[in-house]
């Protein structure tokens, strides 16, 4: 006998695809951590940090473009920015402009709450997007069989004021490995059908799970406390109606974000990744494939901002991703796999307003491998100054546990005001 | 947890059992899975819905066409005139044939100009596409007597995945399956590989179609060149892995024996639109030296160089390890890997040799049960074991809700095979909730005791016997049944 399931009602069918699929379909996640609900810390302060992994590899040659680099133009060509005319970046310094279609970053530049870090890489010198983003959520000196993430490790190693919650919270339903490791990694996902889960059924599958299988006694105990957080509504499930469809996963994440970190009793820690990066075709200048990615980029991210409200101002987001991308415009007006790119640094807490820096020149014999802008900043000092001046890592931590390995890449101690 | 040999043929080489299924094979489950191997049209899935992806491409490409045409109040283009501008393809005939892929064409989205007619939008030609593939493949999945060979289909379409969400792929990625994967489950390897290579769906997917030789007739008079996405994916996920041996100038020279590899555009005839074409006036003059070896230009320079990528070591011990995690655990034992790399090199990439090693390896056989299942696999299962009829349009619909799209996976490298990466909080919160809409449809008077051991077997854990046997009702005892790690993993 037949029998159809049927949940029609709670959901049209188009807009359950098409949201979901941007949601869940790997275009962009979202992971939090709570620690501390509602205490300050060691600091007497209450920071939030929120990572945003860009996968695909990020040119950062077209997000700052040194269009004051002798080499550029012509290594650039068709996709190449300039000071002025059709393809004009805004301002940043006698060397970079940024990518025009970043208006509110630049804002957030010129108020000195943003700044980006150039000509910087992980560890990682092949070309792989896979294993170059297993370094750099790793936060391993190389490629290796990694089990936890470096935000993960962080989290472990935060200084607390008090007893301390580590419960925390994502987005999607694959956890990605910055988030994954011995520290609790809650999850969200809009439910699939719009009914609530009955106690007794609940409450007799954790039974059979805590007696037969840890890891999804585990995995269940933190859905259910995510179920019970989110009974007063959930947040981001709602799509919002404005902002143009390619942007609506960007804008929906960070809208999540933002509700959950400014929450007086929410988590503080995050993580966030959107895929699409990886521009080897008809890539743009001013405009084009890559513009219309920076400007969701920008839009998640002024929309985070907004909905941080008073907590901006003890906020720090940091983005980046796992390589560049090569300094000459390839065959098909893209470019392929690189090393070096640019990443960012943006806050209420960030001395910003400048390109930090060490340029190594895009002259031939300054590109690494006769291809790719040169890495002359180690990312992981990058991050072990956030962590060390934001979140109040000791070195120690930063050394051994959360980037093993690392004790050449001293953290950058400059960055946090 | 434990298992058993009939649970382990119908779970870890299967869909989940139907009812009956266990009792059935209990006297041979290793024949059972065995019986399934060799048969070429077993794997072959055709209907009256289906076309061919070069139709559809052609369909898909014109109606873009139109609707730019449209929108710039010019007539469309044909055969005779060229491309409109920003197609930037209209170098010479040959390049007219790449169409410029679209940044972000969504299913269902309002791209038509007012004067066409609804059906003829390059979006709903999509999603009709899309669909059709989409409930062939789900009704196979629920109903086949041979759930190993979908299981294949579906590992080979991973290895080799290319994903929806790039450009036209959505419109063939069922059809690219089909045409490139299914009929070479039980070939061998090096025809899988040139089929894909060959494929629409790749060549767009992985951006080989606009990839042009510097000095080749084509780029030396408009100045572009290569591109070299699809050589770098063959190498470092198809054939020899990432620690497979190769360099930054072996992606080169492949890329360089790939150039020229595109398919027809709508202008071609019949014979050539919407399929692989070798577009001569863009192929990099050679010879192309790769691994140590030398390749001649033209199209068979690149035919030999995937066959030589096919036959060479890294490949076999690739392939095996990646099947082993899949289907046994990750990481696989060495011991299971070392026979299937044997194998894999003696018979050549014999896929029915390869794949009848799999299912008689005593490691197979013994491993617990650790994988979770996937949300597509669950899905598929549930409909499977309970009798009752889920819509595949709910299929679809919950695996997009539980993180899986149909072909979309989120990066060339397919979907993870860790033994916990789908074990998201949030995604068990929602099987459960899927279980219980599922649950309340079961017919009344059913039993979720005699489910659970009709399903399971001896492989029943006595912990998910007992939560079910004490179950409040029938319903929540199939709502446990449905999660209980005994069916959620395998």
């Amino acid at each position: 006998m037949a029998h159809s399931l049927d949940v029609s009602g709670s959901c049209p069918d188009h807009l359950l695809l098409d949201r979901r699929r941007l949601l869940q379909g790997g275009l962009a996640s979202l992971a939090l951590w709570s620690f501390m609900p509602g205490a300050a810390n060691a600091q007497g302060r209450d920071p939030r940090l929120l990572v945003v992994v860009l996968r695909g590899g990020l040119d950062g040659l077209s997000l700052a473009a040194p269009v004051g680099d002798p080499a550029y133009a012509a290594l650039r060509g068709p996709i190449a920015l300039s000071r002025s005319g059709a393809n004009a970046g805004l301002p940043l310094d006698d060397l970079f402009v940024l990518s025009p279609a970043m208006g509110f970053l630049h804002a957030l530049y010129l108020k000195r709450e943003a700044l980006i870090v150039h000509a910087a890489a992980s560890p990682y010198r092949g070309r792989s997007h896979f294993d170059g983003q297993d370094v750099l959520e790793s936060g391993l000196a190389g490629v290796g069989r990694a089990d936890s993430g470096w935000l993960n490790r962080a989290l472990l190693a935060i200084p607390r004021a008090g007893a301390a919650d580590t419960r925390g919270l994502g987005i999607g339903a694959i956890v990605p490995l910055v988030m994954r490791g011995s520290a609790p990694v809650l999850s969200w996902l809009p439910r699939t059908v719009d009914r609530p889960l009955r106690a007794a059924t609940v409450e007799r599958l954790a039974d059979l799970y805590a007696a037969s299988d840890p890891a999804l006694a585990r995995a269940f105990a933190e859905g259910m406390a995510l179920e019970r957080m989110s009974e007063g509504g959930e947040p981001a499930g709602r799509a919002r109606a404005s902002g143009a469809r390619p942007h609506k996963a960007f804008i929906e994440t960070s809208e999540a974000a933002a509700r959950f970190l400014s929450a007086a009793d929410g988590p503080r820690i995050g993580a966030l990744s959107y895929e699409g990066w990886d521009t080897h075709a008809n890539e743009g200048a001013a405009t084009g494939q890559l513009a219309n990615r920076l400007a969701g980029l920008d839009l998640a991210l002024s929309t985070f901002a907004t909905g941080m409200g008073a907590a901006w101002a003890e906020t720090v987001v940091v983005v980046v991703t796992e390589f560049g991308r090569t300094a000459r415009v390839n065959g098909t007006n893209g470019t392929d796999h690189g090393t070096a790119t640019a990443a960012l640094v943006l806050g209420g807490r960030v001395k910003g307003g400048r390109v930090v820096a060490d340029w190594p020149g895009l002259g031939e014999r300054q590109l690494f491998e006769g291809r790719d802008l040169a890495p002359t900043l180690d990312l992981r000092a990058v991050l072990k100054g956030i962590l060390a001046d934001h979140l109040g890592l000791t070195a120690m931590a930063l050394r051994d546990a959360v980037f093993p390995a690392s004790g050449d890449a001293l953290p950058m101690r400059d960055l946090i005001a | 947890m434990t298992n058993d040999a009939p649970a382990i043929a119908t779970r870890r080489f299967g869909l989940g059992a139907r009812p009956g299924d266990v009792g059935r094979i209990r006297a041979d489950p290793r024949g059972y899975v065995a019986s399934q191997i060799g048969d070429r049209e077993i794997a072959r899935l055709e209907n009256a819905d289906l076309a061919p992806s070069h139709t559809t491409i052609v369909e898909v490409i014109g109606a873009r066409q139109r609707v730019r045409a449209a929108r710039r109040d010019v007539p469309a283009p044909t055969a005779a005139t060229p491309q409109p501008p920003g197609a930037a393809t209209a170098l010479s005939p040959a390049a007219q044939a790449a169409p410029t892929i679209p940044a972000e064409p969504m299913p269902g989205a309002t791209d038509g100009a007012p004067a066409m007619s609804p059906a003829d939008r390059p979006g709903r030609l999509i999603q009709a596409a899309m669909i059709a593939e989409a409930e062939a493949r789900i009704r196979r999945a629920v109903a086949t007597e041979a759930p190993f060979v979908e299981r294949l289909v579906m590992f080979w379409s991973n290895h080799f995945a290319a994903a929806a969400r790039k450009g036209n792929v959505r419109a063939i990625a069922g059809a690219y399956e089909r045409e490139a994967i299914r009929p070479h489950v039980f070939g061998r390897f090096a025809d899988m590989l040139l089929a894909v290579a060959r494929h629409p769906a790749m060549l767009i997917y992985l951006d080989n179609q606009g990839s042009i030789g510097p000095n080749s007739r084509a780029g030396t008079r408009r100045g572009r060149g290569l591109n070299e996405n699809l050589a770098r994916e063959l190498l470092e996920l198809h054939t020899l892995g990432v620690d497979g041996g190769y360099t930054q100038a072996d992606v080169a020279a492949l890329a360089r024996l790939l150039t020229g590899w595109t398919f027809g555009g709508p202008e071609r005839p019949a014979g050539e639109a919407g399929r692989f074409w070798f577009a001569a006036n863009r192929h990099e003059p050679g010879p192309h030296r790769l691994l140590g070896r030398e390749y001649r230009q033209g199209a068979t320079g690149g035919e030999q160089a995937l066959a030589d990528l096919a036959g060479h070591p890294s490949t076999a011990r690739h392939v095996a390890t990646k099947l082993a995690a899949h289907f046994v655990a990750s990481p696989p034992p060495p011991t299971l890997v070392a026979r299937l790399e044997r194998r894999f090199r003696e018979t050549d990439g014999d896929l029915a040799a390869l794949s009848l090693d799999l299912v008689s390896a005593p490691e197979a056989w013994a491993a617990p049960a650790k994988k979770m299942l996937p949300p597509y696999d669950f899905l598929v299962s549930l409909s499977r074991g309970l009798a009752i009829e889920v819509p595949p349009r709910q299929i679809m619909r919950f695996s997009v809700a539980l993180g899986q799209p149909m072909w979309d996976p989120p990066s060339p490298k397919g979907w993870p095979d860790d033994d916990d990466a789908w074990m998201a909080p949030a995604a068990l919160r929602e099987r459960l909730r899927i279980a219980e809409v599922a649950a309340a449809r079961i017919p009344p008077g059913s039993d979720p005791r005699a489910a659970a051991r009709d399903l399971l077997g001896a492989a029943l854990s006595p912990a998910t016997a007992e939560a079910v046997a004490r179950a409040e009702s029938a319903r929540q005892g199939y709502e446990l049944l449905i999660l209980s790690p005994d069916l959620q993993r395998r």
